[in-house]
């Protein structure tokens, strides 16, 4: 059981399995007296594998780790490694090579090309990896296949509905097999039947693919499919919870 | 190179993406390109139709008449026309002159059967072919005795050919001009307009003596047209011709000359000099136009980086390397600027192979300025799709897809 370290308090997770771990990570935006610290020492780990769910009131800072962890953002300070290397010390076009190799992104707004079809959507990465043609296709197509929109693949996300337009730019974030899948409010833009359905999809890639999954959301059914919690509250983890029977939405009445 | 084909094929993607936008980016080119062009087309050929104009005056022929300068000049005594003597001083002591001609003008209507035509009567001697050749389609040019006895045998040009004779045999035959009976001896091949418009075959050639006889009735002489030697320097030919004809006409000291000498190699030399310049002016206009064509593509694409934001945060997030989004863009940028360039070459071309005839001058094409013009709007592409480039690639991942 992935047991992510909050404060001093959580038990320390076997050092193997240990995929990332933070420790004491500021993030300080601005400068000078309208300087603010968004994240005020963050300790977590993730292990390979876990399907973590993020948690916390508006402004406690899920989104500025989740940019930090996906390396489109360095710390102020403290220390993060990932596979055991020291990615503050990583320049600009490293963590690019690093999001390209290993993360996939899922964001709240898809963010899809506009005006382009969803298997050229799901390629693009493959394209800055420098597969050829045939490959990217075959790639492109097969991770498609895994969201269930193989048929829709030439359709442009203006012709797709959200719930189709976020299993694409999942499609996308999958395509070249990353170790991480970081996605922030998957589900937020959609109504509830759709959440699920894309949880569901979540589940699976966690399960038959190993793609280790932190997913950030305010909706406790959603969080409700991760095997880990983690809480977040001014700029802190506050604390971490497991959930034992991930997927069983807890009845309410 | 594998980085290069790949964002050449982004580039050109998202080129026709926005077919629309990108045509309006190269538009500018576009226009530049093709301005300079045809202009620059169009200047060689006005530039060549002028020197063939000149040419059609004849090479190497120094013309000389009494005044000054084209017109009579101004007030006085009317200076005196030149006579046979003069012919024959310059023949016999200018260094340099292969053959000198005289003529005497005149005109007058030709008359045959029912055919008229009224045409220009051109007196001169033999040597009027020598100084400039003309071949004939039939018949000869008169001997030195019809031209001492001032026959009234007569080589017409091709128009007067045309209208009096009308394809039928001509040598031999007599047709009638003012009052006099004159015998066909030859007939001109045809030459065309002459640069000033004229029609330079309506002409009927005869002997010096029988035109100043029958027609203008003095011995005098309006034009001599003096041949010169390619191996002499012309303007030491015109400097001896120059004394010579002073000293014959008695002029001394500071005072002017009386007759002008005209080298029609200076003229041709002054007008493609000016059609010259026209050009250069031309094309420099035509090239600053190229110019804000440029800039008008890098507006666009400042534009298009700023409306393009949350695209180039998502690849950038995907795991472009700042490098490739620059060179996506710059490759953008070259190849709508390359295409602006080819556009624009066709375009030119079109213009200047349909205005050239209306400017009744021939189309050359020029491939040095096509490459300098395509070069140009390549190097456009690059200078001004580097700054927006610059830009793009510097952009934060996250800021880009914060960005609405
Ligand atoms: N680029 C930035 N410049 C300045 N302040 C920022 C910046 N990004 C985030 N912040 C601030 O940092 C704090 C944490 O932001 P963050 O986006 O991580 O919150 P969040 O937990 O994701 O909230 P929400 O649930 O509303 O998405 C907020 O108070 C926010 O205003
Ligand atoms: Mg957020």
């Amino acid at each position: 059981m992935p047991v992510p370290a909050a404060g001093g308090a959580g038990r320390v997770a076997s050092k193997a399995d240990i995929l990332i771990s933070l420790r004491g990570v500021t993030k300080t935006f601005g400068q000078g007296p309208t300087a603010f610290q968004a994240l005020k020492g963050v300790d977590m780990d993730v292990r390979k594998g876990d399907f973590i769910a993020v948690m916390g009131p508006s402004g406690s800072g899920k989104s500025t780790t989740m940019n930090i962890l996906g390396c489109l953002d360095v710390p102020t300070a403290g220390q993060f490694l990932f596979r055991g290397f020291a990615i503050e010390t990583l320049d600009r076009d490293q963590r690019a090579l690093l999001r390209r190799r290993y993360l996939g992104f899922v964001f709240q707004g898809f963010n899809l090309l506009a005006r382009t079809t969803a298997l050229e959507n799901v390629e693009l990465p493959l394209l800055y990896r420098g597969e050829d043609r045939a490959t990217r296709h075959r790639m492109g197509m097969a991770a498609l296949d895994k969201v269930g929109l193989a048929d829709w693949w030439d359709h442009t996300p203006a012709e797709l509905s959200g719930g189709q337009q976020q299993r694409v730019a999942i499609a996308r974030a999958i395509v070249t097999q990353p170790d991480v899948l970081l996605a922030d409010e998957p589900t937020g833009n959609l109504d509830s039947e759709r959440s699920v359905e894309i949880m569901e999809l979540l589940t699976d890639l966690n399960r038959q693919s190993g793609i280790t999954v932190l997913m950030v959301t305010h909706e406790p059914d959603m969080a409700a499919f991760a095997h880990t919690v983690v809480h977040f509250k001014d700029g802190l983890v506050d604390r971490v919870e497991a959930n034992h029977r991930p997927g069983v939405v807890p009845a309410l009445n | 190179m594998q980085m290069f084909l790949t964002t050449l094929v982004l580039a050109l993607r998202e080129i026709r993406r926005h077919i629309l936008r990108s045509f309006l980016t190269i538009l500018g080119i576009v226009i530049g390109v093709s301005a300079v062009v045809t202009m620059v087309t169009l200047g060689n050929g006005a530039t060549a139709a002028v020197k063939e104009q000149i040419s059609s005056l004849g090479t190497n022929i120094l013309q000389v008449r009494p005044g000054q300068g084209f017109g009579r000049g101004g007030g006085g005594a009317t200076p005196p026309n030149f006579d046979l003597d003069d012919v024959a001083a310059i023949r016999g002591q200018v260094a340099g002159v292969r053959a000198v001609a005289a003529q005497a003008q005149s005109s007058g209507t030709a008359i045959r059967n029912a055919a008229n035509w009224s045409t220009t009567i051109n007196g001169t001697t033999a040597d009027y072919f020598d100084v400039q050749p003309w071949p004939l389609t039939s018949g000869r040019v008169f001997t030195r005795a019809e031209e001492q006895a001032g026959k009234a045998v007569c080589i017409i040009g091709s128009t007067v050919y045309d209208n009096l004779f009308r394809g039928e045999e001509a040598v031999g035959e007599r047709f009638r001009i003012r009052d006099l009976s004159c015998q066909v001896i030859g007939v001109l091949s045809k030459r065309g307009q002459s640069g000033f418009g004229g029609d330079q075959d309506d002409v009927v050639i005869m002997p010096l003596k029988a035109v100043q006889r029958r027609f203008t009735g003095n011995r005098e002489i309006r034009l001599m047209l003096v041949g010169t030697d390619p191996a002499y320097d012309t303007a030491a030919i015109q400097s001896s011709l120059q004394s010579l004809l002073r000293e014959r006409r008695r002029i001394n000291g500071g005072k002017e000359d009386d007759f002008n000498i005209f080298d029609t190699k200076q003229i041709s030399d002054t007008l493609t000099g000016t059609t010259t310049i026209l050009t250069r002016i031309v094309t420099a206009v035509a090239g600053i136009s190229l110019l804000v064509g440029g800039i008008g593509i890098m507006n666009i694409m400042l534009v298009s980086v700023t409306e393009r934001t949350r695209e180039i945060g998502i690849r950038l997030a995907i795991g472009a390397v700042a490098r490739e989004v620059l060179l996506q863009f710059l490759v953008e940028a070259v190849a709508l600027a390359c295409l602006g360039g080819i556009l624009g070459l066709i375009l030119g071309f079109v213009a200047s192979i349909s205005i050239a005839p209306l400017m009744k001058a021939p189309f050359i094409f020029d491939p040095q300025i096509n490459l300098i013009a395509f070069g140009f709007s390549a190097l456009i592409g690059v200078v001004f799709g580097y700054f927006p480039a610059r830009r793009a690639a510097s952009l934060n991942p996250i800021d880009a897809l914060r960005h609405e």
